[in-house]
This record gives structure tokens, C-alpha cells and sequence, in this order.
């Protein structure tokens, strides 16, 4: 094997940053789905379009505006001082709060379609049935958007593990810390190490393939069912 | 437990104003064109309509009272409600389907057995099937299932057999009379089937454009003839009967009802009792006993009054028959020509009488 000890960390990190970053958003971004897939006001498309920028916006601009809002005269940044934190950027939880900021489209979008096309009636059905709205959430609204959080999940984590531009912009390139593999695989091109970054950039295309075919057969298996 | 409502509600050019008291047993049946708001009027009383505006008192608990803020939500009504799609949850099977309301009722408040409701809707065979295996009269069964097994004091049924065909329909009606007799429970069924009506309904309330338009026992509002436009061809009379014999060699049974008997074809029943619906349509009159004629019930009456038809070219009579009201759809024409007016004795002939 040609991967070095930095190389294994800048995927341990990777993988944790990924994996932290899929479960906060799914745990935030279930209830926003779910709020602007119902919500008829017109502050519900204002925050919709805010959640859809990352989609479009280059990763630097929002790695840039991030960057000043929390460094120390920042407002984010003057904030995180004085709740004791510390300044954000060029540390992990800097790097996993502009992660979820880049991903969060990839979890919001699939979770609100399907919370679209569930629709009220199977909800008025379990209302009918006795079930409280939180009960009807989990065992009715949950269950039936499966294929919706299993897209969220999976784009989600693959994203995060495929970020470069705001990584660079907020996290820097501190091994063990903010190092991750798109980063390390920038630095061996720069010092022309191309065994090692064959090596990793085939890693991450196989992982990517990997993820991609495993999500079109889940969800060929969902629209057989 | 006796429920008294009066809902409003403005959604675009539409508007509910319904006042209604539904009585504390037997099925209501929610009649009128597609539009009068009938699926609204049943979502105001589930509690699903939250921009609905007015009262509604069950016993003496108010579910809603928007004039005091009140508004219990739909999961605490206590209601059951089959929907015109059945909506059984995809991801369960029938079994979870039915266990779905059952469990979040608490055991004190189970009044319908499980295992009684299965054999009463032939479920059994169909427990561990997935709702999309299901044929459309079999998610209805499970549907109407799953809503009794939350031992409501009141379901509510949509339309529950629009989308099924004929020998469905027939398939389930039996099962909804049965369950009727059963299980004391009252309740309120959407229909525009008039065969649906005549067989089931105790109780009409009919709607037109958001309004209640009448409301009363089934015989006395079916056969009201101020009411022609909304029956139309389907004005009918209903006809409580019993089978007082049959005749073996011509195959026919003799049904008395208060104040006469009818023949009719002999079919298969439990019991003596039968409801036989009559047209207005199929009724004509003659002013004098005909023997030289082929339809079988022929039977005197009294005009007791003559009101407009829907059509300017007919009358409908209202007649007496020892006690009981029947009605008939004449032309003016003939109205003439045979000088009917109040109080003539008349000969009225039933062209055809359904078995209900």
C-alpha cells in the first residue's frame, strides 16, 4: 500500500467529518423539510431559496462570507468568543459548520419532495386513528418518506466527503484537524507525488461510483415495491 | 349521544352554511350533486377542516365552538372515518393496518373485538397482505375495519364504495347493513347512489350548494315531491314490507305493507322483513280496475294532493294507500284528460318494485 500516515488521517477526517455532518443535518434538516414543504407563507420561499444557494453558488464565495462572519470581528465570530468557544475557523467545528451549510440542499431537497408527494391524506388518516401529530411523524410521515431520507443520507455524506473549495476557505490544510482527503490529494499533485494521488483520487472515484449505483438499485427496489 | 352542528366555511366561490342535528342511531346518509359539499361538511365534523368556522355539540361535549375558541383536534374526537380511497397505510400491512387504531385506543374504550370485526369482514385470509395486493372491495373491508376498531362513537364514510364497480358494491353493502344492525353504531354515509340511499339510509340530510335543503326520515324526505329536482328520475317511496307467503308454482312472493300487499318475483332472504322501493316513474293511474292488463300490482288510492314535476310536462301525485304514501309521475296531459284532482279514487298501477 503507497498511502502514507497523513494520507490514513485525511480520510479518518474526511469520514468523520462526513459522518457528523450527514447526522446533524438530518436531525435539522428533517424538521425545515418538513416546515417548508407545508408552509404557504411567503417566508417559507425566502428560506427556501437561501437553502437551495450552496447548490449553485461557488463552494469559495460561501467559504469567503463564512470565513468573515467568523473570524473575530465577525458577528458569528464575536459571538463564539463570547459563548466561550473560541474563533471557528481553521478548527474542526468550523469546518463541520460550513460543511453542513454546503450539504444542506442535498438533505433538504430529497426530504422535501418526498414530504410533497406523501401529501396530507395519509397523515388526516392516521388523525382519524387516533395518532397525536408527533406520533403520526414518526410512525406514518417517517416510515413513508424511507426512500426520500435514504437519497438525503447518501447525497448528503457523499457531498460532504467530496467538498474542496470551502474546506480550503474555512478549514485551511492543518493535518489531523482540517485536513481532508480532497486537500491531501491537492497537496501530493503540488509536490508531484501522483502515485499517492492516484491512489486517493481513485479511492474517491470508486467511492462515489459505489455510493451512486447502491442508491439507483435502492431506489429501482423502492418503485418495484 | 345526539350531534348538533353548524359549520361555515368560504374556499373560493364555494361556500359551506349547514345547519344539521343528526339522530343518535342508525346510518344518515349526506345526499346531493357533486359539489354541494358533502365531503367538506364530513371534514368539518372529523375535525380536518381547521379553517371551518362554527359549533358542534356531540352530547354534551362541544367539539368545536369557534365563538368560545374551542376546537378539538381530529385524533381526540373520537370519530371513525372510512375515506372514498380507502387510504390504508402502504407501509404496513392489514394487519398493522388494523392494529394501527386499535393499539392507540386505550383497552378501557375497546368496545369492538379484533378478532370479531376479522370474521365479520372476511379479513383472515388477508392479514399479512400489503395494501397494493389488495383488490378495491377488499381495502374497503379493511378500511371500514380499521375505523371500527378505534370504537368510534361515530363513523363517518365517504363515499366508501364510489370507486368500486357493481358486484364490489355488492359485495360490501351487505356487510355495512350488517355492521349497522350489529354494532349499534351510528352513523353519517356520503352517497350520490341512489341504491345506496333506499338501502342503508335511516336518516337523509340532503345538501345543495353548501346548504342543507331538507333533512328527515328517509321515506318522508325521498318522497317529499317539493323536492323533485334533486331526485329527479330517483323520486321514489320506501315501503317497509313483510313476506306474508310465496307462491311456489309461479314463483312469486306476496309482501304486505301497511295498508296493501305487492307481488313480487320470489327471491332468497333471511327473515320476513324487506325494504322495496317504488318509483315515482313506475307508478301510472287509471281511473278504473283493469284485469286485461299484465302488470301484476294494481292497487286503490286516494289523491291526496298534486304538485309540479321537475319537467313542466309532468305532475307528481301524491297518493293514499290505506295509510301509506305513494307517488306517481303522470303527464299533465293525462292529468287532464282523466280529471284527477284531490280526493279522486284512483286505480295505481307499479309498473316494477325494488327489492332492497
Amino acid at each position: 500500500m503507497l498511502l502514507g500516515a497523513d494520507d490514513w488521517s485525511a480520510i479518518g477526517l474526511t469520514f468523520k467529518l462526513a459522518s457528523l455532518t450527514t447526522a446533524l443535518l438530518l436531525l435539522l434538516g428533517t424538521p425545515l423539510a418538513w416546515w417548508l414543504s407545508r408552509s404557504q407563507h411567503w417566508f417559507s420561499k425566502v428560506i427556501g431559496a437561501v437553502v437551495t444557494l450552496p447548490l449553485v453558488l461557488p463552494p469559495t464565495v460561501l467559504g469567503f462570507y463564512l470565513l468573515v462572519a467568523l473570524g473575530s470581528q465577525g458577528p458569528l465570530g464575536q459571538l463564539t468568543i463570547a459563548l466561550g468557544w473560541g474563533l471557528l475557523p481553521f478548527s474542526f467545528s468550523g469546518l463541520l459548520l460550513a460543511s453542513m451549510l454546503y450539504s444542506l440542499p442535498f438533505t433538504i431537497q430529497p426530504l422535501q419532495q418526498a414530504f410533497q408527494a406523501i401529501g396530507n391524506t395519509p397523515l388526516e388518516a392516521a388523525a382519524t386513528l387516533r395518532a397525536s401529530p408527533l406520533d403520526t411523524f414518526f410512525t406514518v410521515l417517517l416510515p413513508l418518506a424511507k426512500p426520500g431520507l435514504i437519497t438525503a443520507t447518501v447525497m448528503t455524506f457523499a457531498h460532504t466527503v467530496g467538498e474542496f473549495g470551502v474546506v480550503l476557505m474555512i478549514g485551511g490544510n492543518i493535518p489531523g484537524k482540517t485536513r481532508v482527503i480532497s486537500v491531501q490529494l491537492y497537496d501530493h499533485v503540488e509536490a508531484l507525488e501522483y502515485t499517492q494521488a492516484h491512489w486517493l483520487a481513485g479511492g474517491m472515484l470508486l467511492f462515489s461510483f459505489t455510493v451512486l449505483l447502491g442508491l439507483q438499485l435502492l431506489q429501482k427496489r423502492g418503485v418495484a415495491r | 349521544m345526539s350531534l348538533h352542528a353548524y359549520m361555515q366555511l368560504k374556499r373560493g366561490p364555494f361556500c359551506l352554511d349547514a345547519e344539521f342535528a343528526l339522530p343518535d342511531s342508525g346510518i344518515t346518509v349526506l345526499f346531493g350533486p357533486s359539489g354541494s359539499g358533502k365531503t367538506t361538511l364530513m371534514r368539518c365534523l372529523a375535525g380536518l377542516e381547521l379553517e371551518a368556522k362554527g359549533q358542534i355539540q356531540q352530547g354534551d361535549t362541544f367539539w368545536q365552538d369557534s365563538s368560545r375558541g374551542i376546537f378539538l383536534p381530529c385524533w381526540q374526537r373520537g370519530i371513525g372515518m372510512v375515506f372514498q380511497d380507502a387510504q390504508l397505510f402502504p407501509h404496513l400491512n392489514v394487519r398493522g393496518n388494523l392494529a394501527f387504531g386499535y393499539q392507540r385506543t386505550s383497552p378501557a374504550a375497546r368496545k369492538i373485538d379484533l378478532q370479531h370485526t376479522i370474521d365479520l369482514l372476511d379479513l383472515a385470509p388477508l392479514l399479512a397482505h400489503r395494501p397494493p395486493q389488495l383488490s378495491g372491495g377488499e381495502r374497503q373491508r379493511v378500511a371500514i375495519a380499521r375505523a371500527l376498531l378505534t370504537s368510534p362513537s361515530l363513523l363517518l364514510l365517504d363515499e366508501p364504495l364510489a370507486a368500486l364497480d357493481q358486484a364490489r358494491k355488492q359485495e360490501i353493502l351487505p356487510y355495512l347493513a350488517q355492521l349497522q344492525q350489529q354494532l349499534d353504531l351510528p352513523m353519517v354515509y356520503i352517497t350520490h347512489a341512489m341504491d345506496e340511499v333506499s338501502r342503508l339510509a335511516d336518516y337523509l340530510v340532503l345538501l345543495n350548494e353548501g346548504k342543507v335543503q331538507a333533512q328527515g326520515e328517509l321515506s318522508a324526505t325521498l318522497s317529499r315531491p317539493d323536492l323533485p329536482s334533486i331526485f329527479d328520475e330517483e323520486l321514489s317511496v320506501i315501503l317497509e314490507t313483510e313476506r306474508l307467503s310465496t307462491d311456489t308454482h309461479y314463483k312469486l312472493a306476496r309482501l304486505g305493507f301497511r295498508g296493501g300487499e305487492l307481488l313480487v318475483p320470489d327471491v332468497p332472504q333471511q327473515g320476513t322483513k324487506r325494504r322495496v322501493r317504488i318509483l315515482a316513474r313506475d307508478v301510472s293511474l287509471a281511473c278504473s280496475a283493469h284485469s286485461d292488463i299484465s302488470i301484476l300490482n294494481r292497487l286503490p288510492a286516494t289523491v291526496r294532493s298534486i304538485s309540479p314535476a321537475s319537467h313542466p310536462a309532468h305532475v307528481l301525485i301524491s297518493l293514499d294507500i290505506g295509510g301509506s304514501l305513494l307517488l306517481a309521475r303522470i303527464t299533465h296531459y293525462s292529468l287532464d284528460k282523466l280529471g284527477i284532482a284531490p280526493g279522486s279514487q284512483v286505480w295505481a298501477q307499479i309498473k316494477s318494485v325494488a327489492l332492497l
